[in-house]
């Protein structure tokens, strides 16, 4: 790629655009640096033994460090005008270790032997200071040095290396597309994120990796003049753990039914031109009439439920409390796990952990304490099996090793617990979604995510989505709106009735997953099949101001 | 050291500007200083301390600009990011909504800044959480909390002679006590410029006794309350509003503040009279920058007066658009109370919920601003003017501009932090009618 390519689009109103959550010491830079290579790997070896050095030196039991460059992309649009341009980069390393049994932290954006040996001195500085609040000293789980090893996200493209310019005809065709349609709005957006980094422990491992994820999306809004009442539409992408592949379309990644929807590929051409014609069948849709429902929730909606009330009550830091301050704790205590035979669906739920799983926003070759990652069962046939714990965790449970889960989103964060990868198992039995519906005498068919809310302990959620179709006696009969379900966790998910076969399984995604203090954000990928639920209460979400 | 006075970043960002050679030019710096930890099941979990300066320019050519920025400060580099951002702007399209930059004004100094604040470190707050942890083991509870402090300048500079400064300090302190056997959880936040004001064991008192008084909630039926809702709550439930006080986005139809047939609120009653929002970067108690990043000063301005929409804020571009005049959003938001205090609303509440803390809040619907959220951290029946008994959190489904019509009583006002965003406010604790919970929720 010519450096004058990447010039051309790459200042677009650059500024105007508050990028979110980035990490503390990200700053702008021309498309063209992201294609820098980077450090030698052989010299980020060289400084990741001084950090290890001297943080042993100064009394430190364990120390891991991270070399990260960090670098983002996002390209956005509004109708027939770029909004912005912008590519970051975030550069540093940061030093973990033990010191008098406490953990500390400390991180530099300067990278040289000696700040670095500075910051890992600081590290334990902070550990001694901390073991002054009386505290069980940390556990640490064994984990075997791994050597020198490296891993990449297997993808075919790198984003960073598609010239602006088509990301921008790309978006500005979507608006097109959307404007002449009838849509009175449509915002559109590519961000790309590579995560380069290099971690070594003081047991003997030198982990280099380059990680690569995609989220395409758009918003598309139309507004009835008479009754100046409007409508939104989002796309039904996913965010990947992908490169631009993930934007060539192929007629195998397209799920048909009552509106495309994808899997591994994306069409964002053809997704835009469906929204704005749901965009205005919404506006004349019937008002929802609140009652139970048996819902039928397609992934490009039930990854977020998943993500919700799954995935974040099965973190063991949450379970035991470390959140209590923020997001909260969790009602899948450890008792409930002791019993092993709590209940938490119906026996059709089978609920995997995998942070190995191909094309998901968590996939990595090794964690960011070093661990490789595992897949394993949270939910066995719909009772409680496990948790998600890290090295410090991993005595609490009986493990003799992590599962891998550790992550922090820069150089400049101390890693914790992260969720990986979790997914909800395809139905065993041959089922399609047109069998589904054939079933389904009062329900609704909910497509895509909208407003999501949950309590502290993840038991009563609410959950609206992009459409909703009624189904009556075995037929879609017409769009809804103003629907969202509530429900009680537990409840929910033991009277999951039925779910779709493989052939169906896709991932939904979050690409900024908030948690802990000062906040980070993960990356993770959420599969499952399109899956029946009996009986939730759907209440109607109209009202009116003024 | 990130923090630069006034003197030394006026003399850094000239030089800066005289590398210029692009028709207008902006130059920014910021820098933080700061630290934190964060504790948990009575003891230290993570602890960090933050320092960063950054430079960033923009150039314009015509309509065009370009933008970079850098951490490195030598003669070449604040150079090379001069040329860079000439180079992006030579190279990029025209923005048809690009304004020119403005030229000198005159601001008034800020009262954002305290030396004692800016004094901290890691053993000041170290000791602040050591009283918090032992106030928590003192009342057999578990503590999980956070703090944070920041000293903090922004400075703006252009090629017209503008320049702007401002240092400011802050310090945030949130704490969460729960029971052993998980039936009681209690919570206090506290923000301030000034940390001589911050009482970590008073707060964790206060949220002792919410988690001790909470246990054995009953659940009730959901349905339409009387709630009082103290400030930490309502502050949450109306920060969402005031991002919707924005001329552009109402006059295009898609927002609360929309005129159904086109056009905005502007001059309408939308709520109850005793509703009076305003921006003051001089109040003593939540003060502000006195300046925004374009370049305007930052003065009182009313956003609800007794109930009626008095401003909506129009960037420069839209003001032309719209033949109106520019009006920047606040820099901070405060909502004027009464002289009621909680107890005082408890005392003329026949039949209520206290609420001490709301959590999740999402929007449901950008037309009418309709939330969802849940009650958490100490819900509490009130009778005949007492509280009867704790209750079990709720889920609501409200509009903050439909709850601002159905104001019973405000009370006194007080700063307060929103759990999501970490911004303070000034909000009155507020009794409200008809407030719509819509399910139960067996979370503690």
């Amino acid at each position: 790629m010519k450096r004058k390519e990447f010039l051309q689009w790459s200042a677009m109103g650059l500024g105007a655009f508050m990028v979110p959550s980035l990490p503390a010491f990200a700053r702008a830079i021309d498309p063209a640096e992201a294609l820098n290579e980077g450090i030698d790997v052989r010299l980020k070896k060289e400084l990741a033994d001084v950090a290890l050095s001297a943080a042993k030196a100064k009394g430190a039991t364990y120390a891991d460090v991270r070399i990260g460059r960090y670098l983002n992309q996002f390209v956005l649009t509004r109708e027939n005008r770029v909004q912005n341009v912008a590519n970051t980069e975030s550069f540093g390393v940061g030093i973990r270790v033990i010191a008098n049994g406490c953990w500390g932290f400390a991180a530099t954006n300067k990278v040289t032997k000696e700040d670095i040996a500075r910051t890992a001195e600081r590290a334990v500085a902070v550990a001694k200071a901390n073991s002054r609040v009386p505290a069980d000293p940390v556990q640490l789980a064994p984990q075997k040095g791994y050597g020198e090893v490296a891993w990449k996200t297997p993808i075919e493209t790198s984003a960073f290396s598609v010239p602006v310019k088509d990301k921008v005809d790309l978006l500005l065709k979507v608006n097109s597309i959307a404007m002449g349609a009838g849509a009175n709005f449509v915002n559109s957006g590519i961000f790309a994120s590579n995560e380069q980094k290099y971690f070594a422990s003081t047991d003997g491992s030198y982990i280099d990796q380059d990680i690569h994820r995609i989220y395409p999306q758009f918003n598309v809004t139309k507004i009835d003049k008479a009754s100046g009442k409007f409508e939104t539409r989002a796309s039904l992408s996913s965010p990947m753990g992908m490169g631009y592949e993930y934007l060539t379309p192929t007629p195998e990644a397209k799920v048909s039914g009552i509106v495309t929807r994808y899997k591994d590929r994306y069409d964002m051409l053809e997704d835009v031109k469906n929204a704005a014609a749901d965009v205005t069948q919404k506006i004349s849709a019937k008002s929802v009439e609140p009652g139970k429902y048996d819902l039928l929730l397609d992934p490009s909606h039930l990854w977020l439920t998943i993500h919700e009330s799954v995935a974040h009550p099965t973190e063991l830091d949450r379970v035991l409390g470390y959140e209590a301050n923020y997001a909260g704790t969790s009602f899948l205590t450890l008792d409930k796990w002791r019993s092993g035979n709590f209940q938490f669906g119906s026996k059709l739920v089978n609920i995997v952990a995998d942070k190995a799983q191909p094309h998901s926003l968590g996939a990595v070759g090794y964690d960011d304490e070093g661990v490789a990652p595992k897949k394993w069962d949270l939910i066995k046939d719909g009772v409680l099996v496990n948790y998600q714990a890290i090295r410090d965790q991993a005595h609490i449970i009986g493990l003799k090793e992590s599962q891998g889960c550790c992550y922090a989103q820069s150089w400049s964060d101390v890693q914790f617990q992260r969720m990986p990868n979790v997914s909800l198992q395809p139905g065993k039995d041959t089922l399609s979604v047109d069998d589904m519906i054939k079933n389904i005498k009062k329900g609704i068919y909910i497509i895509g995510n909208g407003s999501f809310s949950i309590d502290q302990q993840r038991y009563n959620f609410q959950f609206g989505g992009q459409t909703f179709y009624e189904i009556k006696e075995g037929k879609i009969t017409g769009m809804l709106k103003d629907v969202a379900y509530q429900a009680n966790t537990r409840e929910f998910w033991n009277s999951c009735s039925a779910i779709a076969d493989k052939r169906d399984y896709r991932l939904g995604g979050a690409f900024n997953d908030g948690k802990g203090q000062p906040s980070q954000s993960n990356a993770v990928s959420h599969g499952s099949s399109t899956a029946r639920f009996d009986g939730v209460n759907v209440i109607n979400t109209a009202r009116k101001i003024g | 050291m990130s923090i630069l006075t006034k003197e030394e970043a006026q003399a850094l960002l000239k030089k800066v500007l005289a590398f210029s050679k692009s028709d207008e030019c902006e130059v920014s710096l910021s820098g933080t200083e700061g630290g934190n930890i964060r504790y948990a099941r009575n003891a230290i979990s993570t602890a960090g301390d933050i320092s960063t300066l950054t430079l960033s320019v923009s150039a314009t050519y015509g309509k065009k600009t370009g933008s970079a920025s850098i951490n490195e400060f030598d003669d070449a580099s604040l150079e090379k990011v001069v040329r860079r951002a000439e180079e992006l702007a030579q190279l990029a399209p025209e923005n048809p909504e690009h304004m020119p930059l403005m030229g000198p004004q005159t601001f008034k100094d800020a009262i954002t800044y305290v030396q004692a604040t800016a004094d901290m470190t890691p053993e000041s707050r170290a000791d602040a959480v050591a009283q918090s942890v032992q106030a928590s083991k003192d009342a057999k509870l578990q503590a999980a909390g956070y703090i944070e402090n920041t000293t903090s300048f922004d400075v703006v500079a252009n090629s017209k002679g503008l320049f702007a400064y401002n240092q400011g300090t802050d310090v945030i302190f949130s704490i969460t006590t729960r029971n052993e056997e998980g039936t009681g959880s209690g919570y206090a936040a506290r923000g301030f410029n000034d940390v001589r004001k911050l009482d970590t064991l008073g707060a964790t008192k206060v949220a002792a006794s919410k988690a001790n008084g909470s246990a054995g909630a009953k659940a009730i039926e959901p349905g339409k309350y009387t709630v009082i809702l103290e400030p930490v709550a309502a502050t949450y439930m109306i920060e969402n509003m005031f991002r919707g006080f924005d001329a552009r986005s109402a006059d295009e139809g898609r927002s609360f503040m929309s005129k159904p047939g086109g056009g905005n609120r502007l001059g309408e009653q939308l709520m109850d009279e005793k509703v009076n929002i305003y921006s003051d970067p001089f109040n003593k108690d939540l003060p502000s920058a006195t300046w925004n990043r374009e370049g305007f000063p930052l003065e009182r301005t009313d956003w609800i007066r007794n109930g009626k929409v008095e401003n909506l804020a129009y960037s420069r571009y839209w003001a032309e658009k719209k033949g109106a005049k520019p009006l920047p959003f606040g820099a901070n938001y405060i909502m004027e109370g009464g002289d009621q205090t909680i107890e005082d609303m408890i005392k003329s509440t026949e039949k209520g919920i206290l609420v001490s803390r709301l959590w999740y809040i999402r929007l449901v619907d950008a037309q009418t601003l309709l939330l969802t959220g849940l009650t958490r951290d100490g819900t509490f029946y009130i009778e005949n003017g007492e509280i009867k008994f704790p209750i079990k959190n709720m889920r609501f489904n409200e509009s903050p501009v439909i709850m601002l019509n159905n104001v019973e009583a405000l009370g006194k006002v007080e700063r307060s932090i929103s759990v999501e965003s970490y911004r303070s406010y000034l909000i009155p604790p507020m009794k409200i009618r008809d407030f719509t919970f819509t399910s139960l929720s067996d979370a503690v």
